[in-house]
C-alpha cells in the first residue's frame, strides 16, 4: 500500500476541507529528477476546527498549505473545500474560491507592500471584488483594523515600516479577514516574532476565530505554539504524515518516535529540568531521493528491517489517535500486512 | 603585562563592562540603545542576555566587541578585556582581538556567509590571516573544525558553497569560523532563531560542548528565556537599554524579582498547559528609546505599577542572594505586589492580561 493511509479521515457532514492523496512534486531542471515535496497525504478539517500541521523545514508543510490554495496546483490528489473540488476549477472560479480561503505568511513585513499605506493594503481585496460602495468598504476596513488592535487613523497615514513586526502581522490578519473568509491558512505566522508578541498574536487568532466563526490551518515548526492553538495536529516528516491526534493527546502520548523527538527538542523554560536527550542526529534526508520504507527510518532509534522496506500506514491506536509507524511508542506493534507473494 | 598583573587577571572577569552607554544619533533625536550597562563574564562562564526586540541586547554585544558604526554613535563607559580597556580602541587595534580573543556568530547564517566563497576558504581565511598558516595547513585545520562541529563528510564540504548547505549546516559553519582561532570569548546573537526546533537543540548542545571543551566564555543573546534556561550560568534581562534583572540562572527562575522577567516567562507557551489555554501577554510595546518614560521604563506596561514607578527610576537593588540584582520598587513577592496580585486575580485579569496596543 502506498501513501500514508486515510484511516484518520472523518465521515462528518461538518467537514469543510478534505484533502486526499495530495502529491506535490517539483521537477529539477531537465535532469529528470524531482523534489518529492508532498507524497500522498490526506487530512480533513471540520468547520470551526483548528488543524495544526507541524514538522521541520522541508517536510512539505508550507507546500501543503499553498497546494490547498492551488499555488501552484498539486501534481495529483483531491482537495475538496465546502463540497467544491478545487483542483478542477478554472482560473477565474479558483480566484473566486480564494476569497473564502485566505493565507497569512511568516514574514509580516515582506508580505505587505512597503510603498502603500496600511489602510489601502487592507482595503485592496474589497476593491478588487467590488464589495459595496467606497464608504462601506472604508467602514469595513476601519472596523477590522480596530478588531485586530490597529488604530485606523494611524493606518490611514502610515506605511508598513512604521509598524513593529507584531503589528504588521496584525495588519496581515486584518487583510485576510476583510473578505469574510471561511478558512485561514496560517503559515508560520508567529515564528518571526518575539515570544511576548507571539502570545499576543496567538490570543488574537483565537479571539477572531470565535468571533468570525473561522476554521484555521495553522502551520508551524514549534510544537508548543501549535499545541496551544490547535484542536487536532498532523505531524509531517519528509512529505508524509506520521501522526494525527488531538493536540492534548499528542503531547501526553506521542506514538511516533519522530513526534517524541519534536517534543523533546522544545527548550523547557526551567533550569532545574535536565535537558532531555532524545534529540536525533542529523537532518532530514533530501526529498529528491527519499528513503524506502518509513521515511524516518535512517534517523529513527527504533528502526528495524521492516521499517527499511515496508512503508507504514496510518492506523488508529486509540480513538482519534492515528500513527504511521511499525513500532510506535504506545498502541502496540503494527499488524504485519498480508502480502500476496 | 607584569607578573602581578597576570596573577590578578585570573581572578578578574574576562570581560567586564562598566556603565556602558551606546547612543545613536537619529533624525528623531538620540536613541539610547544601551543606557548604562555593567556586566561581568568570567572565564568559562556563560551569560544569557534576554530581552524583546529593541531592548539593546544586540547593541550591547556589538559594543563590547567594538562592532559599531563609526559615525553617529556616542559611546561612554568602559569595556575591559582581561583587565585592559578596549572600549576606546580603533578598528585597527581591535583586529588583534577579533577572531583570536573574541568572536561572534549571528542569527542568519545565510547572510553572514559569503555566498560566492567556498566554505573551506571562509574558515581558513582567519587562520591564514591571524595565525599566519599556509593555505594547505589552514585547510587541514578547517577540515578538523568542520569535524568538531559535527558536519558529516568535512573534506567534501570544504569545497562547497553556502547555498549547498542546509540552514543548520550553515550555522555549524559559522560556529567553525568563530572557533577557528580559538577565541576566549564567543558572542552568539540569536544563533538559533532562524532554525527549526530540532536543529536548535543540536546547535545549543554544540555551543555548550565547545564552551566546555575550550574553557571559553559565552554570551548568548536571545529573546526566548526557554533557550537560555538550560544553557547558561547567569542571565541578564534587558529592557529599554538597561539590565533590569541579573542573577544566576537557577536563582532567576526560582526567585524572579522583576515583574518584567515574570511576564516574559509566562508568555512562553508551555506544553503542559491544555490546548487553547489563554497565553499571558505583555500589553503594549517596548519603550521608545529616543524618549524613554520618566520613571521605570517598564512601568507603562507593568501590571503592578504604582505612582512611584511612573515618576522615579528604580536603582539597581540587591536581592537576598548575592549576585542577584534587579530594578524594581515593588518586586515579585513584596507586599504591594501581592496586594495587586489579589486584585488582579479577583478581576480575572491576571490569567488573561490582554495585549491591546
Amino acid at each position: 500500500m502506498a501513501g500514508t493511509g486515510k484511516a484518520h479521515l472523518r465521515d462528518d457532514k461538518n467537514v469543510l476541507l478534505r484533502v486526499e492523496d495530495l502529491v506535490v512534486e517539483f521537477p529539477i531542471g531537465r535532469t529528470g529528477l524531482k523534489v518529492n515535496a508532498v507524497s500522498g497525504i490526506s487530512f480533513d478539517v471540520l468547520k470551526g476546527e483548528t488543524l495544526g500541521i507541524v514538522g521541520e523545514s522541508g517536510c512539505g508543510k508550507s507546500t501543503t498549505g499553498r497546494a490547498i490554495m492551488q499555488l501552484p496546483s498539486p501534481t495529483s490528489g483531491s482537495i475538496k473545500f465546502d463540497g467544491t473540488e478545487l483542483t478542477s476549477l478554472s482560473g477565474e472560479a479558483m480566484r473566486e474560491a480564494r476569497t473564502k480561503i485566505q493565507m497569512i505568511f511568516q514574514d509580516p513585513i515582506s508580505s505587505l507592500n512597503p510603498r502603500r499605506n496600511v489602510r489601502d493594503i487592507v482595503l485592496e481585496p474589497l476593491t478588487i471584488w467590488n464589495r459595496g460602495t467606497k464608504a462601506e468598504q472604508l467602514a469595513a476596513v476601519d472596523k477590522i483594523l480596530e478588531h485586530v488592535g490597529i488604530d485606523p487613523q494611524r493606518a490611514a497615514e502610515s506605511k508598513p515600516h512604521q509598524f513593529s513586526g507584531g503589528q504588521c502581522q496584525r495588519i496581515s490578519i486584518a487583510r485576510s479577514l476583510v473578505l469574510n473568509p471561511q478558512m485561514i491558512i496560517c503559515d508560520e505566522p508567529v515564528s518571526a516574532l518575539d515570544v511576548s508578541v507571539q502570545a499576543q498574536v496567538v490570543n488574537l487568532l483565537e479571539d477572531l476565530k470565535k468571533e468570525f466563526e473561522l476554521t484555521l490551518v495553522f502551520i508551524a515548526h514549534d510544537l508548543a505554539v501549535v499545541k496551544n492553538i490547535s484542536d487536532r495536529i498532523a505531524v509531517m516528516y519528509l512529505g508524509k504524515i506520521c501522526e494525527v491526534s488531538s493536540s492534548d493527546d499528542l503531547y501526553r502520548n506521542p506514538a511516533h518516535p519522530y513526534t517524541e523527538v519534536l517534543l523533546s527538542s522544545i527548550p523547557v523554560p526551567d533550569p532545574t529540568v535536565a535537558v532531555k536527550k532524545i534529540s536525533v542526529d542529523g537532518e532530514p534526508p533530501s526529498p529528491v531521493s527519499p528513503p524506502a520504507g518509513c521515511r524516518f527510518n535512517p534517523r529513527c532509534p527504533n528502526a528495524s528491517d521492516r521499517c527499511r522496506s515496508e512503508e507504514p500506514t496510518l492506523r488508529e491506536i486509540e480513538p482519534g489517535h492515528f500513527v504511521a509507524c511499525h513500532h510506535p511508542l504506545t498502541g502496540g506493534e503494527a499488524p504485519v500486512s498480508v502480502r500476496s507473494n | 603585562m607584569n607578573q602581578s598583573d597576570m596573577v590578578r587577571s585570573e581572578h578578574e572577569p574576562l570581560v567586564e563592562t562598566i556603565d556602558v552607554k551606546t547612543h545613536f544619533k537619529t533624525a528623531r533625536g538620540i536613541a539610547r540603545a544601551v543606557d548604562g550597562v555593567s556586566i561581568q563574564i568570567r572565564r568559562g562562564q556563560s551569560l544569557g542576555v534576554v530581552g524583546e526586540s529593541g531592548s539593546g541586547k544586540t547593541v550591547l554585544s556589538r559594543s563590547i566587541m567594538g562592532l559599531l558604526p563609526r559615525n553617529g554613535v556616542i559611546r561612554e563607559g568602559s569595556v575591559r578585556y582581561q583587565g585592559q580597556e578596549i572600549g576606546n580602541r580603533s578598528d585597527k587595534e581591535m583586529q588583534s582581538i577579533w577572531g583570536r580573543e573574541m568572536a561572534m556568530i549571528f542569527q542568519d547564517p545565510m547572510t553572514s556567509l559569503n555566498p560566492v566563497m567556498k566554505v573551506g576558504k571562509q574558515i581558513s581565511e582567519s587562520l591564514r590571516k591571524n595565525l599566519g598558516m599556509s593555505s594547505s595547513e589552514a585547510l587541514a585545520v578547517a577540515e578538523k573544525l568542520l569535524h568538531d562541529v559535527r558536519i558529516p563528510e568535512p573534506a567534501r564540504r570544504l569545497n562547497q558553497y553556502p547555498h549547498e548547505l542546509s540552514g543548520g549546516m550553515r550555522q555549524r559553519v559559522m560556529i567553525a569560523i568563530a572557533m577557528a582561532c580559538g577565541p576566549n570569548m564567543l558572542f552568539a546573537d540569536e544563533p538559533t532563531t532562524a532554525l527549526d526546533v530540532t536543529v536548535q537543540a543540536q546547535i545549543l548542545e554544540l555551543l555548550s560542548e565547545q564552551k566546555r571543551d575550550r574553557n571559553m566564555s559565552l554570551l548568548l543573546v536571545t529573546h526566548n528565556l526557554g533557550v537560555v534556561a538550560g544553557y547558561t550560568d547567569e542571565i541578564a534581562v534587558m529592557y529599554g537599554g538597561k539590565v533590569v534583572e541579573k542573577a544566576p540562572t537557577k536563582t532567576l527562575f526560582a526567585n524572579t524579582k522583576m515583574p518584567y522577567t515574570e511576564a516574559l516567562l509566562s508568555s512562553i507557551p508551555r506544553l503542559d498547559q491544555p490546548s487553547h489555554s489563554r497565553l499571558s501577554t505583555i500589553p503594549g510595546r517596548p519603550p521608545d528609546i529616543v524618549h524613554p518614560p520618566k520613571g521605570c521604563r517598564f512601568a507603562p506596561r507593568c501590571a503592578y505599577v504604582r505612582d512611584l514607578c511612573l515618576n522615579e527610576e528604580p536603582e539597581l537593588q540587591q536581592a537576598d542572594s548575592p549576585d542577584h540584582t534587579y530594578r524594581c520598587f515593588y518586586p515579585v513577592g513584596s507586599p504591594e505586589y501581592l496586594e495587586r496580585r489579589v486584585e488582579l486575580t479577583r478581576k480575572g485579569e491576571l490569567v488573561a492580561s490582554e495585549g491591546s496596543n
